[in-house]
């Protein structure tokens, strides 16, 4: 028996919720002032979703976001937020195996990297096939 | 239309999108789509990518105060998240092949489903009865309720899993949650308790889905400008719906009127699929 206080599902399910909410708060703002100017500078455009083209160039590649954020484009910011978004449950995941881990809980330590895994080769197939 | 307009139009529509979603435990895509390529005239395939990300953001949003609370089964989450991930990057490859019109189909066929189980009784079952393979993967869990712990086994792990990916592809084909499928799955074949399934569910379709927006996100589906109205809409939607249901129980009639509509909608999304019309 130790003395030293043992790692909790009540831990992580804390650690968890955190990592949600802070993800939510910290995209949705950005995707907003994003919003903001993208509707400044392009309010008075016209919006055509009808034919399906894909992103703009600017915003498809990190990249492209990166360069479009630094020059001041509402839509990369935009899809700055919005990636910020798809990462937060994927960040939860990440943190979810170092819980199990703490726990000592080495299958599903296992099982959370599994689920990594295939997000992330979801990710690099996306681009080829 | 001025993109100010159409963002305007978007944000309303979103924010009624996600109100309904949370008071009838519908979710928000359900008629973010239908709105977007019927009402709009949005191309489905970027309709399908903005309303994922919201997708994303309410499940992340709404499954807080549940983890918190202890009622979510992270290690179910975890186990069956195996098999959504697994179902959602096949379908978003499946998307790219497949053509708009079935895809229209598919998702009124699924949209009436999802009407169909909102107005089903929720009746709380607990079951005590464990499986081998349920006790191996400790699955088996407990939940506070009425300041009293409830024990519960969980059955049929395989056909679960099974059911997971299905629901999984369904995700990654639409652009929904695919939360009704995911009940199914859980609630239906596992017998785990209605509260965990549906708790647990919600938990784990920002996972799904985000395994799905990685291929979309790479293949152009997600446009920032669409995305931004219908994310922010559906957000704040499903926060003051979240609000209201705090206060009040009565949401059958509520049940009844969307059901309703999204049947309706569904019935659209079909014809107009069957005469290639999106």
């Amino acid at each position: 028996m130790s003395n030293v206080k043992q790692f909790k599902d009540t831990d992580i399910q804390l650690a968890i919720g955190w990592i949600l909410r802070l993800g939510v708060i910290i995209s949705m703002s950005v995707v907003f002032i994003g919003g903001c100017l993208y509707i400044y500078r392009h309010g008075y455009s016209i919006a055509n979703y009808h034919e399906f083209k894909g992103v703009p160039n600017f915003v498809h590649t990190p990249a492209g976001i990166w360069h479009g954020i630094l020059t001041g484009h509402g839509q990369a910011i935009i899809q700055a937020g919005i990636l910020l978004l798809v990462a937060t449950p994927v960040l939860r995941i990440l943190f979810s195996a170092f819980g199990f881990l703490l726990e000592k809980d080495y299958l599903y330590v296992g099982i959370t990297l599994l689920v990594l895994a295939i997000i992330i080769i979801s990710a690099l197939t996306g681009h080829g096939g | 239309m001025s993109v100010i307009l159409f963002t305007l139009i978007i944000l309303v529509g979103a924010y009624m999108a996600g109100l309904l979603g949370s008071l009838t435990g519908l979710g928000g895509g359900v008629v973010i789509i239908p709105l977007l390529s019927l009402v709009l005239d949005v191309n489905i395939h970027y309709a399908i990518g903005a309303s994922l990300v919201s997708v994303i953001a309410t499940s992340s949003g709404s499954a807080v105060a549940y983890v918190r609370e202890g009622i979510t089964n992270m290690r179910i989450g975890m186990f069956l998240e195996i098999a959504t991930t697994t179902g959602a990057m096949l379908g978003a490859m499946l998307a790219l092949h497949l053509q708009t019109s079935f895809i229209a189909v598919i998702f009124g066929v699924i949209l009436i489903f999802t009407a169909v189980m909102s107005l089903r009784k929720k009746e709380e079952f607990v079951s005590q009865e464990k499986s081998w393979l349920s006790d191996k993967l400790k699955l088996n869990g407990s939940y506070p309720a009425n300041g009293q712990t409830v024990q519960y086994g969980v059955r049929h792990v395989g056909g679960g899993f099974l059911m997971m990916l299905f629901a999984g592809v369904i995700s990654g084909l639409l652009g929904i949650g695919s939360g009704s499928l995911k009940v199914v799955a859980m609630d239906g074949i596992m017998r785990i308790p209605f509260k965990v399934s549906t708790t647990t569910s919600n938990f784990m379709i920002g996972v799904t889905a985000a395994a799905s927006a990685v291929v979309y996100l790479q293949r152009g589906y997600i446009d920032p400008g669409l995305s931004m109205p219908v994310v922010i809409g559906v957000l704040l939607g499903a926060l003051t719906g979240s609000k209201i249901l705090v206060h009040t129980q009565k949401s059958g009639w509520l049940r009844w009127t969307f059901a309703i509509v999204v049947t309706f909608l569904a019935i659209q999304m079909i014809y107009n699929g069957i005469n290639h019309k999106i």
